[in-house]
């Protein structure tokens, strides 16, 4: 079955091949590009689009890789020890499973999404390369090798706050998202609001490329800021005679959604 | 199959090791993409290419060695890839040069030759061959030079698509400089890091936590204590054109190195002197200078600051109103430069000039000494001596 993007996420054709690449030869595929390009969407619409279950494992500053496996929770078992529960005889009433032990135990294929893995430590992308690598990893407590029953699509996205290891690279296929252009991102608007008028999105596109252009944003509103953008216009029940307007007196509705710091707000407003 | 190609982007800096390259041949093999060129590009960036930094030069070195793939139709480079890929190989690099191809990193000869083979081809192929004359595009637009050779025959048939996606170069903002060497720098400026317990508690004191377990009679109960997390704050000024340009890869290794290893990292640049006005974008700094006040009053104390520049001026530009070789500027450098110390009374001077030639240089010696001999060389040494001054 093959990835073509769904009724609404429209995947440009490099990503379709990217997407349909790494399902087929079984290898994580790494997402970058700008905030708001729809990276994270990604997983969740091509679970949708293959109609299978999706895990999600957001990655935090502290996360550690043996989260996504297992955590021993050995302070309840002490707990339990000095109340004397019976639960405490079995180690593995106390194995708490992880995303990634899930995603392998899961019984069809299912799509794991790594959420902004350059949120953690610098080395945690080396501490998942065997487990990526082979789809399998070893308990110590209960003495077993976890194995994946079905290899899951393995979609992996980071920000780009921090460099990633090369051993870790190597396993992985790689797609950076580009900002859509013009024809792409109507497609895309389309697919969000149907019923949007013909001259209101081309003046708010008008509009929303011309703030883009604005040279030293610190950051450049992307795709989901359009769409919010968009939103509100409607919402507020904007004309596009009076987005005209209002961009002719170097106004524009509603900028708070579309601009998201104060410094570029004033750089905008110049 | 391929090899070549593999070689040259081994050769051209970017890190490809044989395991992309074999899975690359795998994925092709087990059908992953559909048959035709666009979606064999994909594939070939998907998997080689793991950086997009490292976007825009494989998408000129897939043009340069691909160059005319695109005019042969799918179904047909698919029946002939092997050996067609083969004599277009050999057309490019004799067996020799396949030798020195593997041996020699400079770029430029390989470039060179490729493009004057190219004029060759063409020219040899303007007879209703399969090679379709791509008439007009100068032969540097594969290479990008040339913006404009990218639209030509947009409007062609399906199998004879000519509007090449790794012609478009779209990811040429992308490029970083590459990343050779930083390890070392990104070492010497691990030393300037500031420790301190930030946020939420999720690390386990230990010693708190036996002396409250052994309170509560031997029910465990735990404690807890935030993370240390580095929060030195950095502002960076960088001196740009003119005389810096012999430096320029020295600092943009510099600025690699720095760019991860610090959270709060700010960077400006100036030219020769600090003025009334720094700026962010090398390529719009005339329109979107940012006044050095604006930047005096943004940082606070606590920012240390790094000059990167080689401080080789015309001494006017330093002591003089209006002594600027650019601009019209109403105060003299030095009051700028003294500002900014009083803001940041934490500032070192990085200098990418080798330190025996400082004393020829006039401003150097003035620079110096207003830094209050806190200028280094720009290596890893100077870095590691700056580093400790700054602390």
């Amino acid at each position: 079955m093959k990835f073509k993007g769904t009724d609404n996420y429209i995947a440009s054709e490099d990503l379709q091949v990217a997407v349909n690449a790494s399902i087929t030869m079984q290898k994580p595929l790494l997402i970058k590009g700008e905030p708001g390009t729809g990276k994270t969407l990604l997983a969740y619409e091509i679970a949708k689009a293959l109609d299978k279950k999706l895990f999600t494992w957001h990655i935090k500053s502290t996360t550690k890789a043996q989260q996504g496996l297992y955590e021993y929770d050995a302070v309840s078992r002490l707990r339990d020890s000095q109340l004397g529960d019976e639960k405490v005889h079995d180690i593995a009433n106390y194995i708490v499973k992880g995303k990634l032990w899930e995603a392998f135990d899961a019984d069809e294929q299912v799509v794991l999404l790594i959420d902004e893995i350059d949120k953690a430590d610098i080395e945690f992308p080396n501490d998942l390369l065997q487990e990526l690598d082979k789809m399998e990893f070893y308990c110590y407590e209960l003495n077993t090798t976890i194995q994946a029953k079905h290899r899951p699509i393995i979609i992996i996205s980071s920000n780009n706050e921090k460099e990633l290891p090369d051993a870790f690279l190597r396993r992985c296929f790689f797609h950076y998202i580009t900002f859509p252009d013009r024809e792409l991102l109507t497609q895309i608007v389309k697919v969000h609001y149907p019923g949007l008028e013909e001259r209101l999105m081309n003046q708010a596109m008008e509009l929303f490329f011309a703030v883009r252009n604005v040279q030293g944003l610190k950051k450049k509103p992307s795709t989901s800021e359009l769409i919010d953008w968009l939103k509100l216009l409607m919402v507020g029940k904007i004309t596009a005679e009076e987005l005209a307007k209002d961009a002719s007196n170097g106004k524009i509705p509603m900028l708070g959604a579309v601009i998201k710091n104060e410094q570029d707000l004033s750089l905008v407003n110049r | 199959m391929f090899l070549d190609f593999f070689l040259l982007l081994k050769n051209s800096g970017i890190p490809v090791t044989l395991n992309e390259y074999l899975s690359m041949l795998e994925a092709l093999k087990r059908n992953a993409i559909a048959r035709n060129v666009d979606e064999f590009y994909y594939l070939c960036r998907m998997s080689m290419v793991k950086d997009e930094k490292f976007l825009d030069q494989f998408d000129a070195l897939f043009g340069a060695y691909f160059k005319g793939i695109e005019t042969i139709s799918d179904e047909e480079i698919f029946q002939i890839p092997e050996e067609w890929l083969k004599k277009n190989g050999e057309r490019i690099f004799s067996k020799e040069e396949l030798e020195k191809i593997k041996s020699m990193g400079d770029l430029k000869d390989l470039m060179e030759r490729i493009k004057k083979l190219f004029k060759e081809q063409k020219e040899r192929h303007q007879g209703g061959n399969k090679w379709i004359g791509t008439g007009g595009t100068s032969p540097f637009g594969a290479y990008g030079y040339n913006p404009e050779g990218i639209r030509i025959g947009q409007h062609e048939s399906r199998h004879r698509r000519a509007v090449k996606v790794w012609d478009k170069r779209e990811f040429k903002n992308l490029k970083d400089d590459v990343d050779l060497d930083t390890r070392n720098i990104k070492l010497a400026l691990k030393k300037l890091r500031l420790l301190s317990r930030e946020g939420k508690a999720e690390e386990l004191d230990l010693k708190q936590t036996i002396k409250n377990t052994s309170e509560k009679g031997g029910l465990l109960e735990l404690a807890m204590r935030p993370v240390r997390k580095n929060n030195v704050k950095i502002l960076i000024l960088f001196d740009i054109g003119g005389s810096m340009d012999d430096h320029i890869e020295l600092c943009s290794q510099l600025f690699t190195a720095s760019k991860y290893e610090f959270k709060h990292l700010e960077f400006y640049y100036f030219h020769n002197c600090v003025y009334e006005k720094l700026w962010q974008n090398n390529v719009r700094r005339w329109d979107d200078a940012i006044p050095t006040y604006d930047v005096l009053h943004k940082y606070n104390k606590d920012y240390k600051l790094i000059f990167v520049g080689d401080a080789s001026m015309s001494p006017y530009e330093l002591m003089y109103e209006q002594g600027s070789v650019e601009h019209y500027n109403d105060e003299a450098g030095m009051v700028w430069l003294n500002r900014l110390k009083e803001q940041f009374p934490d500032l070192v001077w990085l200098n990418p000039v080798p330190k025996d030639e400082w004393r020829y240089t006039r401003t150097i010696g003035m620079v110096q000494q207003f830094t209050e001999d806190r200028m280094f060389p720009l290596t890893i040494a100077g870095i590691g001596e700056a580093v400790k001054s700054l602390i």
